[in-house]
């Protein structure tokens, strides 16, 4: 065991309690601050990828802004006072379907991420491709079309949204 | 100096199963949420839980050069199609977010609730 | 950083010259409706026809020419993709064509309706022309986010946003599949490339099968939930009852003919491990169309019949692809795009007459809502027999020959059990569309007191194209010929490829050792000739 194992677990189990939280904790808020916390930790993760400026990225759009939104909602809507009632029933088809999770996970993890680890013969490792002058280059360069067409998306997602919030005039 | 981040000793020490196991545990830990939350908005931050997951996935097969078992280029090149497609992925989580919170605030406003199991308008 | 690591990629404007007229059009369709005299959408209805036309006579001259790629590969122009844009703008012309009535009765005032409409047939474009996953995704992602909206944009009406709902929840749902998927295949080859992945899988068959294996499920669920395949349809029969009809026309036409391009590129690049996913997608094409039509049998509502129809037309499309990926030479392309088109005219045709149904606000698309249409719009009417009997597989009509030349199809290249499937439910199917033809001509008591919207020009004009669309005349000439013309790429002969290098370079380079250069991603294959 060494320090940057035991960095990744620190990270990796805090990233892991955060995901639990959301799909465990009743209260929205709750919730979603418990995925402010997985997204934060996964952007220091990204960071220890190699990935400088997804890292950032990760923390200034995910956890800051996206989170920022969900929040919002969440407390306008006031969807914090109400916790979910539970069905008659609900509960077993909560724990089938934890089950459920569990066994594909599992078996996913040992048919086909445990193979993985024993292979070692790596082809050229990338030096600094998290850079920003590394990613700006490529999206200008090779990446400029799908850079283009996101503006194309963004202008739906803008436009799409406020057709349906706005109010009648 | 940005370029000194011990990359290298991460890919070295780190097996790639531990990186892929944490994206997949999160993978399945939204798609549960997915299907057992009933409040729209928090099966909305599921969603994005996944999404997540496909991101550090993405990073992780970039930053180790692949999964090893084909030989793979290497090299920038594909270090930076993993990177592109995250960036992308960002790009279009942030537009589904404007999009469904506007869904679910169009909703609210007409019913005051956003339960889904009490959505049943649409039926045969 | 120096500059010489990346490339500008060589750019030829006429490939995407089409996707950015509908743009372009679209931007200018929003931007008049905000200077728009009061509540008027007819300058919009214009200009977006006009974009569309626009981009139809762009595409034309398009067909035939060799297949090129560029933008460093992301954009692929090939016959398979210029036709189903093709279908993709005609779909999104006549959805667009009889909106505007429409949404007048149902007092929906949004001229945002076109630009959104115009930007999701644009993302649909995006999807059918490229083979990289990035902009399949991309492209999938425009289409799907505008629908979503489009969904709801009835927002009076609750069943509008709970269709929304669910359509966006399950869609973003899907996408998450499809996503790590992608993720699977870029681990396996180091690139989003389809051309890549293909010959990765021909390169080292069989090398770490669960890994190839676990990637093309996932890519599977998620195209499964797109083209509505039956473990992955729950959100068709909601989302085309609760949305607009104009949007379900829409929505059936051009997402179906999107999603079956990007499913088929995909497919017939994982042909080099057929054995992992033909026999499943055999059996969940035929779960697609008897659950399909069995349900669509005990429907009370007509857009929910259509949309469980919906479901089997697209397990007979899955039939064709299937019977092209099993046997090149026996199944063709020629006929999953010709059957595509023709369910194109078909779908749009028959919601069009549904479109009728909406009166003063409110909409009635139960069976009753139909009767005695006969009487109040004759013109219309007709059209709908004429669908629904094409819808059937009826022999004068083209619906008839689609399906026969899917059956031979499938004959010939040995899926005989498909075959019977599809006849079997050719059948079943019969009776929920004879009811829809014999609600129509229902003339009791109850029938006078329906009422329905006046007959107008646009969708006069749709339901001729279309009728004359479900001629069979039309596509005689294209299947004879798609045999031939109509191919994805070049198939992968077994065998040509080297055994698989061995990676040797040591864990640990020296830092700045060698840092290669930035390539265009999809460099190989993609050209093929006529």
């Amino acid at each position: 065991m060494n320090a940057n194992q035991l960095a990744f677990i620190a990270l990796g189990g805090l990233a892991f309690l955060g995901a639990l939280g959301v799909v465990l904790i009743p209260n929205p808020v709750r919730a979603a601050l418990a995925l402010v916390v997985n997204f934060f930790v996964l952007g220091l993760l990204y960071f220890v990828l190699g990935s400088q400026m997804m890292g950032i990225s990760q923390i200034m759009v995910y956890a800051g802004a996206i989170m920022v939104l969900f929040l919002f909602v969440i407390m306008m809507l006031k969807l914090d006072k109400k916790a979910e009632e539970v069905a008659p029933g609900d509960a077993w088809r909560k724990r089938f379907t934890w089950l459920i999770g569990a066994v594909i996970g599992g078996a996913i993890f040992g048919g086909v991420m445990l193979p993985l680890a024993s292979i070692t013969t790596r082809v050229n490792p990338p030096q600094n491709f998290g850079t920003p002058q590394a990613v700006g280059w490529s999206l200008f360069t090779t990446y400029v079309w799908p850079f283009e067409v996101i503006s194309v998306l963004l202008l739906v997602g803008i436009v799409g949204s406020i057709m349906l919030a706005k109010r009648r005039f | 100096m940005l370029e000194v981040l011990p990359i290298a000793s991460i890919t070295r020490d780190v097996p790639i199963t531990w990186f892929l196991g944490l994206g997949l545990a999160m993978f399945i830990l939204g798609g549960i949420g997915v299907v057992t939350r009933r409040n729209p908005v928090i099966v909305f931050m599921c969603i994005e839980l996944m999404l997540n997951a496909v991101n550090l996935t993405f990073l992780t097969f970039a930053a180790y050069g692949g999964s090893g078992i084909n030989a793979t280029p290497g090299g920038m090149a594909q270090a930076m199609n993993g990177q592109m497609m995250v960036i992308f992925v960002m790009a279009v989580a942030a537009a589904e977010v404007a999009v469904g919170l506007g869904i679910i605030m169009a909703i609210f406003r007409q019913k005051n609730d956003v339960d889904l199991d009490d959505m049943s308008t649409l039926r045969n | 950083m120096q500059s010489e690591l990346y490339t500008i990629p060589s750019i030829d404007w006429s490939l995407v010259m089409p996707f950015i007229v509908v743009v372009i059009t679209g931007v200018i369709g929003l931007l008049i409706e905000m200077f728009r005299p009061k509540q008027n959408n007819n300058a919009i209805v214009l200009v977006s026809l006009a974009g569309l036309a626009g981009a139809f006579a762009l595409l034309i001259p398009q067909l035939g020419v060799t297949t090129t790629t560029t933008f460093a590969g992301m954009v692929l122009r090939d016959q398979f993709g210029v036709l189903l844009q093709l279908i993709i703008v005609a779909g999104a012309f006549l959805s667009l064509i009889f909106s505007e009535p429409y949404m007048k009765q149902r007092r929906i005032a949004h001229g945002e309706f076109y630009p959104m409409a115009l930007w999701a047939t644009s993302g649909a474009m995006l999807m059918v022309s490229s083979d990289n996953l990035l902009m399949i995704f991309v492209g999938l992602e425009v289409l799907s986010i505008a629908l979503y909206c489009l969904a709801g944009l009835a927002r009076d009406e609750q069943r509008s946003e709970e269709a929304a709902l669910k359509y966006f929840l399950l869609g973003a749902f899907a996408s998450a599949f499809l996503l790590y998927g992608i993720a699977f295949v870029y681990g396996i080859t180091g690139s989003t490339s389809l051309a890549v992945f293909m010959e990765t899988l021909a390169r080292a068959p069989g090398i770490n099968d669960l890994t190839v294996l676990f990637a093309i499920t996932l890519l599977l669920v998620g195209f499964g939930f797109k083209t509505a395949l039956v473990p992955f349809h729950q959100w068709t029969p909601d989302v085309y009852q609760g949305a607009p009809t104009n949007v379900t026309a829409f929505m059936s036409a051009v997402s179906k003919v999107a999603a079956f391009g990007a499913f088929a590129r995909v497919l017939e690049a994982s042909l080099p491990v057929q054995e992992f996913w033909m026999p499943a997608l055999i059996v969940i094409t035929i779960l697609t169309m008897t659950v399909g039509n069995l349900a669509a049998l005990v429907q009370k509502d007509v857009k929910r019949a259509l949309g469980y129809s919906s479901i089997a037309h697209a397990g007979y499309v899955m039939v064709a692809l299937l019977a092209y990926l099993q046997d090149p030479a026996k199944g063709s392309l020629g006929t999953v795009i010709t059957y595509l088109a023709i369910y194109t005219f078909m779908t749009i045709g028959s919601f069009a007459v549904l479109s009728l149904t909406a009166v003063n606000k409110s909409e009635g698309t139960r069976y009753q809502d139909l009767y005695g249409l006969w009487n109040r719009a004759p013109l219309a009417a007709g059209c709908l027999v004429l669908f629904m009997v094409s819808l059937v597989g009826v022999p004068p009509t083209a619906g008839f020959l689609g399906k026969f030349q899917i059956f031979q199809d499938a004959m010939g290249a040995g899926l005989p059990l498909l075959a019977i499937a599809l006849a079997i439910n050719s059948f079943v199917s019969a009776y929920y569309y004879l009811q829809i033809v014999r609600a129509v001509f229902v003339d009791e008591e109850g029938a006078l007191r329906v009422q329905s919207a006046p007959m107008n020009a646009g969708l006069r004009f749709a339901l001729v194209i279309c009728a004359v669309g479900v001629m069979p005349i039309l596509f005689a000439p294209i299947l004879s010929q798609g045999k031939q013309t109509v191919t994805l790429s070049k198939m992968i002969e077994s065998g040509a490829f080297l055994q698989r290098p061995v990676a040797s370079v040591p864990l640990n380079p020296e830092p700045g050792e060698k840092v290669e250069q930035i390539t265009p991603s999809a460099p190989l294959s993609t050209v093929t000739g006529n």
